[in-house]
């Protein structure tokens, strides 16, 4: 069972601060989704290849070349805070 | 209203080719018609008039110099707003990215500008396409056309409703678990979901990146033929685009589908189906048989499990996904942080909204140490039997059919607490994902309130052909889609 | 500590970061050169924009298969990319493409000194960015960062050792060895000053005899060769001296000052790190065919281990071979010498001896100079026809390197071939003698080391140019 405990570590993880009506309210909702989700523990699927992607093909690369589609300024120009050409942070604790 | 409005792209085509309208007279009445309305519908965030009428003004150049038109060209179109526009806000319907400004185009959007088809604006949806009904966007709620206290479906609410409402003619939306056939269903308008790797995702703001595949919806089954055709195609920016070549699907619609095997899904037959769904289903498949279908039935035994896998393979790939979004390069930062850890973790709490926090917590338990195995490796492994389901099931049917969604489009609010309730409305479209197959809803037929009815068609990876075959044959029997909501 | 040191074994286990020398990055067609303007490499998908999205740089693989081959591992069939997770700025998706359990190389080991180390495995994965720390030297303090992608998207090569070296000499020997290969094949310029080849290196201590591992502590930023022997040297002391005052050596990662030669703690940076690994859905997997393998194989170039191996057998003293080896631009131009037919044993006399001289007056790398094998070669094979002497050829090497011009040239402008006509030596040999009677009765009185002093005098008079031998065989049949 899913506990408040949980719920702040998922959080920390994730890099959400939560309120604790918050904590509280997830601890109950992500608790009755994976009880639903548990329904799947019916089926064994021991001997199953787990399936990532879709479609079946591999080897999708590209050449080893240089290309450029966007100047410099438009990349930046969303920047919450620039320095200099730099994204800037706040100081890292 | 400008009657050309509630014409289909076909029409359209017509009477610009014929000179009957001009290109930027049918984009400034679609921008007119938007403005009009568009305080009631919603269904749009933000308007890029200048890029519209500077591609419809291409357009009458063409014309005016007797070129040939290419496929599409000067009819009115909504791109979902987690699609990239350059010069465009592409918000998600999120505040972390209220004010971010594409920089760069999606391949779609290159393709969409290619063919000189308009673009009219970017339309609302649930906040990074986490939704069914369109009620998770950050700035506002999407209405339904037909009834504007009920919700149009999600998360690509605003692109359907705006082609319900003729405020444009065509959109396109993204479809996760459903979130283009469900809104087409509730909004009584053709939506569809490609195989996956049909349409470059490159430039679509990804929520599930194993599930997500754009898809075009439109008033007729041609016409949303005709738009895949024009966004569909190998893309060397997409490694999971199918290397494979366009298809010319307008060709195939008038098929005979005598003999076709329509299999229906039990499963999706029987509990929980609202009644008029049901009969509507029930005539849809008698129609069929009309038509010299033959009607078999078909069992998927593990559907009951895809909303599970889904919402454990959705979240875990969307916590991932929504990683970028800290503040650092662009997009929403909180302004009181004093040190890194509390910008990271202020700026992601207020800049997502509560949805998407919910699925970014379960998607981050799913993968954390100690429950990949439980949750994450198990959920793929039922995604193969899923997908192993459809397999079997294709041996015996040509196409699947059930109904879109068990029930119609409901209140405002109805479910807004209760975000089980709200997942299981997808227990109809969200295999298609799973098995990466085409799937797409048709109008047929309406409840007792007048709310539109969909009937959900699926077929094998690749065979878009088919299913919009047997679309436009089951559109043509009926005049369903000559209804238009009324507003 | 000395006599503590005995009643341990020390393990140690290194993570190698190799940069491959591709033109653009792993996933985006930015270019990956050093030290361009900040944030200027970048596109879309190198700032983790919504919607960007992988694809892979193919040279990035086929120089991972190539390395692989060069550290004998196996290329397994089928391999795969997953996301690794965390939150860093520097890190612009907040998750790293990496290869998690199904790596490009696995099962390899090299030789060093006669001891085989084996070699985990070895991944492919992309750099992050750097950062710029405000208003201090470095992290603590800083009073905000700054942050540039442009090596954010650097294909790197992970190569991971198993824990078989057992001192900071084998580590070093370890690193350098893998160093020489990278750069050798062509991979990766192995610059640890400027971070294309960076290491972590994982250090325990266990009684002597134990076969069961100690704790160990990842130790993190150590930027040269000195800087790793310095940090496992300061490391293993640290972790006795716990053990031996009764505490317990904690699993956690340290970072290397070497200013202050010491290991601190990087404590509190870990204990929320879970990865969340999982399948990069955005890629699709790699099969590798035997014939795809086959074909990078057939392009390795020769290994050091060859290489020192082939120059042995040259008749090159063990010496003198890894010299060479370990500095690559001399044992390529070496290597086109050998190939234009020069004497071995000539060649490297000069490569070791005036050439490695002027190099390190210069600072210089070969390929800086104006020599070119060609050169070198002819003024070998000058030598050795007797043309001109050696001392000769010592002398003008200088010229060649710093002007360009061919040997020949020079000895011709300069009037420098050397004078084997006997009658015309014989000459100036009798002028010579009879200009110092003094000597000459001396040396015929017994002082017979005065040979030196007439062929010195002949050689003045020649210039250096008469054959030393002719020279010395007439003087003493002239002075009887």
């Amino acid at each position: 069972m899913i506990t408040i405990k949980d719920v702040e570590h998922v959080a920390k993880l994730a890099r959400l601060e939560l309120t604790e009506e918050e904590k509280e309210l997830y601890t109950k909702q992500l608790g009755d989704v994976l009880k639903y989700v548990d329904q799947m523990n019916e089926v064994d699927t021991s001997n199953i290849e787990p399936m990532s992607h879709a479609i079946d093909f591999v080897n999708v690369m590209r050449e080893d070349k240089v290309i450029y589609e966007q100047d410099k300024e438009q990349l930046m120009s969303n920047a919450p805070e620039e320095e200099n050409g730099f994204f800037k942070v706040p100081r890292i604790n | 209203m400008n009657e050309l409005l509630r014409k289909t792209a076909k029409e359209q085509s017509e009477a610009l080719k014929n000179k009957e309208v001009s290109a930027v007279e049918l984009t400034k009445a679609a921008l007119e018609r938007i403005k009009d309305i568009d305080d009631k519908l919603c269904a749009f965030n933000s308007l890029t008039e200048t890029t519209a009428i500077e591609t419809a003004k291409k357009v009458d150049g063409k014309i005016a110099k007797g070129e040939d038109l290419p496929l599409l060209a000067g009819i009115p179109l909504a791109l979902k707003d987690n699609m990239n526009l350059v010069g465009s806000r592409t918000t998600a319907s999120s505040k972390i990215l209220e004010n971010f400004v594409s920089p760069f185009n999606a391949t779609i959007t290159q393709k969409l500008l290619n063919n000189l088809v308009p673009i009219l604006g970017k339309a609302n949806l649930d906040e990074f396409a986490m939704g069914s009904s369109n009620e998770n966007s950050a700035f506002k709620k999407v209405h339904n056309p037909w009834d504007l206290n009920k919700v149009p479906g999600g998360s690509s609410g605003g692109s359907a409703a705006s082609v319900a409402a003729c405020e444009v003619t065509l959109s396109l939306g993204s479809d996760t678990g459903g979130s283009i056939r469900l809104p087409a269903s509730f909004c009584g308008i053709v939506g569809m979901k490609p195989t996956y790797g049909r349409v470059s995702r490159y430039g679509l703001i990804a929520f599930a990146s194993s599930l997500d595949q754009i898809g075009p919806f439109a008033r007729t089954v041609e016409d949303a033929a005709n738009l895949l055709e024009v966004i569909s195609g190998h893309d060397p920016k997409d490694s999971t685009s199918l290397n494979l070549p366009v298809e010319h699907y307008a060709d195939s619609l008038n098929n005979d589908i005598k003999g076709l095997r329509v299999g229906v899904i039990k499963e999706l037959m029987s509990e929980g189906l609202a009644p008029d769904v049901q009969k509507a289903i029930e005539a849809a498949i008698d129609c069929y048989k009309k038509l010299g279908a033959e009607i078999v039935e078909i069992s998927l035994p593990n559907l009951k499990h895809s909303i599970g896998i889904y919402y454990i393979l959705a979240t875990a790939e969307c916590s991932s996904n929504l990683a970028r979004f800290d503040g650092v390069r662009y997009g929403y930062r909180t302004p009181d942080a004093d040190n890194l850890l509390e910008m990271y973790t202020k700026t992601r709490a207020e800049g997502f909204g509560p949805e998407v926090k919910r699925r970014i917590m379960l998607g981050t338990y799913a993968l954390s140490s100690g429950y990949y195995d439980a949750y994450y490796k198990k959920a793929q492994q039922m995604r193969a039997l899923v997908t192993q389901d459809f397999v079997e099931a294709f041996k015996k049917a040509d196409i699947l059919v059930s109904p879109t969604c068990p029930n119609t489009a409901f209140e405002l609010g109805a479910k807004s607490n209760d975000p089980l309730a709200m997942y299981l409305t997808d227990i109809a479209t969200i295999s298609a994902n799973l098995a990466g197959i085409p799937g797409l809803s048709v109008p047929a037929g309406f409840d007792k309130d007048g709310m539109p009815i969909g009937l959900q068609i699926l077929a094998p990876q690749l065979q878009e052909a088919r299913l919009f075959n047997a679309a436009h044959k089951f559109e043509r029997a009926n005049d369903y889609y000559k209804k238009l909501a009324d507003i | 500590m000395e006599n503590l040191r005995d009643k341990y074994e020390v393990v140690i286990g290194l993570e190698v970061h190799a940069q491959l020398k591709t033109k653009s990055k792993i996933f985006a067609p930015d270019g990956c050169e050093f030290g361009k303007e900040q944030n200027t490499e970048v596109s879309p998908i190198t700032l983790g924009m919504p919607g960007v999205l992988p694809v892979l740089n193919k040279e990035a693989v086929n120089m991972g298969i190539l390395t692989g081959l060069a550290l004998n591992c196996e290329i397994p069939a089928r391999c795969k990319f997953d996301r690794k997770q965390y939150f860093y700025p520097d890190l612009p998706k907040g998750y790293q493409i990496s290869q998690y359990d199904e790596p490009i190389c696995v099962n390899g080991y090299i030789d060093i000194a006669g001891k085989r180390i084996g070699i985990t495995r070895a991944h492919l994965e992309e750099d992050a960015g750097k950062l710029v720390h405000a208003g201090a030297d470095g992290l603590a303090g800083s009073s905000y960062s700054l942050v540039d992608l442009n090596r954010a998207g650097t294909p790197l090569l992970e190569i991971v050792s198993e824990p078989d070296m057992r001192s900071s000499d084998e580590a070093r020997a370890y690193m350098e060895e893998l160093r020489n290969i990278v750069r050798y094949i062509g991979v990766c310029d192995g610059n640890l000053e400027e971070g294309s080849m960076r290491c972590d290196a994982n250090i325990s201590i266990m009684p002597k005899g134990s076969k069961e591992f100690g704790t160990r502590a990842e130790i993190k930023n150590v930027n040269s060769f000195s800087a790793l022997q310095r940090a496992i040297e300061y490391e293993i002391d640290r972790q006795i001296e716990i053990v031996e005052e009764g505490g317990k050596v904690v699993q956690e990662t340290r970072l290397w000052d070497d200013n202050s030669r010491e290991t601190r703690s990087m404590r509190g940076k870990e204990d929320a790190h879970d990865y969340r690994y999982f399948p990069e859905p955005d890629l699709m997997p790699l099969e590798i065919s035997r014939e795809w393998v086959e074909e990078i194989r057939a392009k390795m170039p020769e290994l050091p281990s060859a290489k020192r191996k082939r120059y042995m057998g040259l008749g090159l003293s063990e010496y003198d071979a890894n010299v060479i080896v370990e500095q690559m631009g001399l044992a390529l131009f070496f290597d086109e010498v050998l190939k234009l037919g020069a004497t071995p044993k000539i060649a490297v006399n000069f490569i070791m001896g005036e050439i490695a001289a002027y190099l390190k007056e210069e600072k210089l790398e070969i390929n800086e100079t104006k020599l070119t094998p060609e050169n070198l070669a002819e003024l070998i094979s000058l030598i050795e026809k007797g043309t001109i002497s050696n001392n000769i050829g010592k002398q003008i090497i200088f010229d060649m390197m710093k002007e360009g011009k061919k040997a020949s040239q020079i000895v011709d402008e300069r009037g420098l071939s050397q004078i084997s006509d006997i009658g015309a030596i014989k000459e100036i040999v009798q002028k010579v003698v009879e200009a110092n009677p003094d000597q000459v009765a001396a040396y015929k009185g017994g002082k017979v080391q005065l040979l030196g002093f007439f062929v010195g005098q002949v050689m003045k008079e020649t210039k250096g140019r008469a054959n030393p031998k002719t020279v010395n065989e007439l003087l003493k049949e002239i002075l009887g």
